[in-house]
């Protein structure tokens, strides 16, 4: 049986094939998500087709933008701080790749699953504001610094809200560990009825949105995009860079958004479970790489729905949004949470 | 080896992974890509005309301000998560310490509230 084969493996030998099956799965994802909703969805938003001559409809476009940069010289700017300059988008990439360390897909399907998953998660998320102000600051470039500025304002701004609307679903589960999460939306009951589970969106709503808003900041997306604008500071911290270096940031948005949307599914949309099938079952470990993949999409559809329909915040509009709105009701959310967790 | 440290331990082979994967597309590029130096693409790019000044310049103060602000909740933060996963057990003797501890970091939020630190000038 293919699924209880993965538990009579050693331990060198199952954290290979894990290990090469997520080398494979990052790349993929990110350019799933660019082609899908950055160049098609985006297009027929707009009424035009959208690239339509690499591959057929266009799929081998961002593989042929990938070589294109590749064959890109890496140039330094002379005044730039080297190794500040080179290193940073490679920190910024790292911490994108260790998100999926924890991301899981399955029962037994997961890189490793921690028992502070979630925290841990969160931890290596925030680490890419060191990386874009590591750019930012080597660059050597007005326009770089002002973007490394903004952005390192803005996400250390809308990390909060993420982490703390998370909290609400680590109180309903009691466990900070991702697959616990997931079991613990499968194995609920809503009055008494356990057919579907407990998705926890059904009572962290607001948890969720909150939760959505504030990834849709840390990826530096429209409508949170000051910090890279291109009308105003010309690409901020990713000014100066080109060829592959250029390309990490781009990898890593897109990979940090596919991560993103996978920790939103398992925190609110049940993860992996589909209803109908035991929880415990081994089919799970099948069958929930393609449930996770099929919630996946749906949330960065959304994510990427909000970057095409609104218009770019200001820099007061964003934190105000940030401090005076986001966070009061996400600590308005874990303090009611707690009562209902406790009183009920 | 326990679990516990077995589960960091596959961590950290990923992250070399990941630092491997990265070196790997910087060194295909590097024997790929061309290379031709010329004096004016070292240049800081400033808009197209020659760079004034230093590159690295004073800017606002708001940002240190925010930063503060930042590091004080996100200790919170880690205060809360602990919480939250026992807070089953703790019952409402927890939930009254934990209203206390959100009422006064929320006193601080309004308190910079009250005094402008929010606002953007």
């Amino acid at each position: 049986m293919i699924w209880t084969l993965a538990l009579e493996l050693a331990y060198w030998q199952q954290t290979a094939i894990k290990l090469v099956v997520v080398a494979l799965v990052i790349p993929t994802a990110a350019l799933i998500l660019g082609y899908v909703f950055l160049m098609k969805m985006m297009s027929f938003m707009q009424s035009r087709l959208g690239p339509m001559e690499a591959g057929p409809y266009g799929t081998l476009q961002l593989l042929a933008d990938g070589v294109k940069f590749l064959q890109k010289e890496d140039v330094f700017p002379r005044r730039a701080d080297r190794y500040v300059f080179a290193l940073a988008p490679v920190v910024v990439l790292v911490s994108t790749f260790l998100l999926y360390a924890v991301l899981p897909m399955g029962p037994d399907a997961v890189v490793s699953s921690l028992d502070a998953g979630l925290f841990f998660a969160l931890a290596v998320a925030s680490l890419s504001v060191i990386g874009v102000l590591m750019a930012g600051w080597g660059s050597a470039n007005k326009y770089a610094l002002m973007g490394g500025m903004r952005a390192a304002g803005q996400l250390i701004a809308y990390e909060l809200p993420l982490v703390l609307a998370a909290i609400g679903v680590v109180i309903q589960a009691g466990t900070l560990d991702l697959n616990k999460i997931v079991l613990a939306q499968a194995n609920g009951e809503l009055f008494g009825w356990g057919a579907i589970g407990f998705p926890y969106i059904l009572t962290q709503f607001l948890g969720f949105a909150i939760f959505l808003v504030a990834v849709q900041a840390e990826l530096t997306q429209p409508p949170f995009d000051m910090p890279v604008a291109e009308s105003e500071i010309v690409g901020g911290y990713q000014v100066e860079y080109t060829g592959f270096r250029f390309l990490f940031f781009f990898m890593a948005e897109f990979g940090t958004a596919f991560a993103f949307a996978g920790i939103a599914s398992v925190l609110f949309l049940g993860g992996w479970y589909v209803p109908g099938l035991d929880p415990a079952s081994g089919w799970f470990n099948l069958i929930g790489p393609f449930v996770m993949f099929i919630k996946i999409m749906a949330v960065s559809a959304l994510i990427f729905w909000f970057r095409f329909t609104f218009p770019r915040l200001r820099e007061d509009q964003l934190q105000k949004l940030a401090w005076k709105v986001l966070v009061p009701l996400a600590l308005g959310n874990i303090v009611v949470t707690g009562v209902l967790k406790v009183l009920v | 080896m326990s679990d516990f440290l077995r589960s960091y331990l596959t961590v950290g082979f990923f992250a070399v992974l990941a630092v491997l994967m990265v070196a790997l597309m910087l060194g295909a590029g590097a024997v790929l890509r061309p290379e031709r130096p010329q004096r004016q693409k070292y240049v800081t790019y400033e808009s197209g005309v020659d760079p004034v000044g230093d590159g690295w310049s004073q800017s606002t103060l708001r940002y240190y301000l925010f930063a503060l602000l930042f590091v004080m909740f996100d200790v919170e933060a880690v205060f809360i998560f602990p919480w939250a996963t026992r807070l089953e057990v703790y019952g409402v003797f927890g939930l009254v310490e934990m209203a206390i501890f959100i009422f006064i970091l929320a006193l601080g939020l309004f308190y910079a509230w009250r005094k402008r630190v929010l606002r953007w000038v």
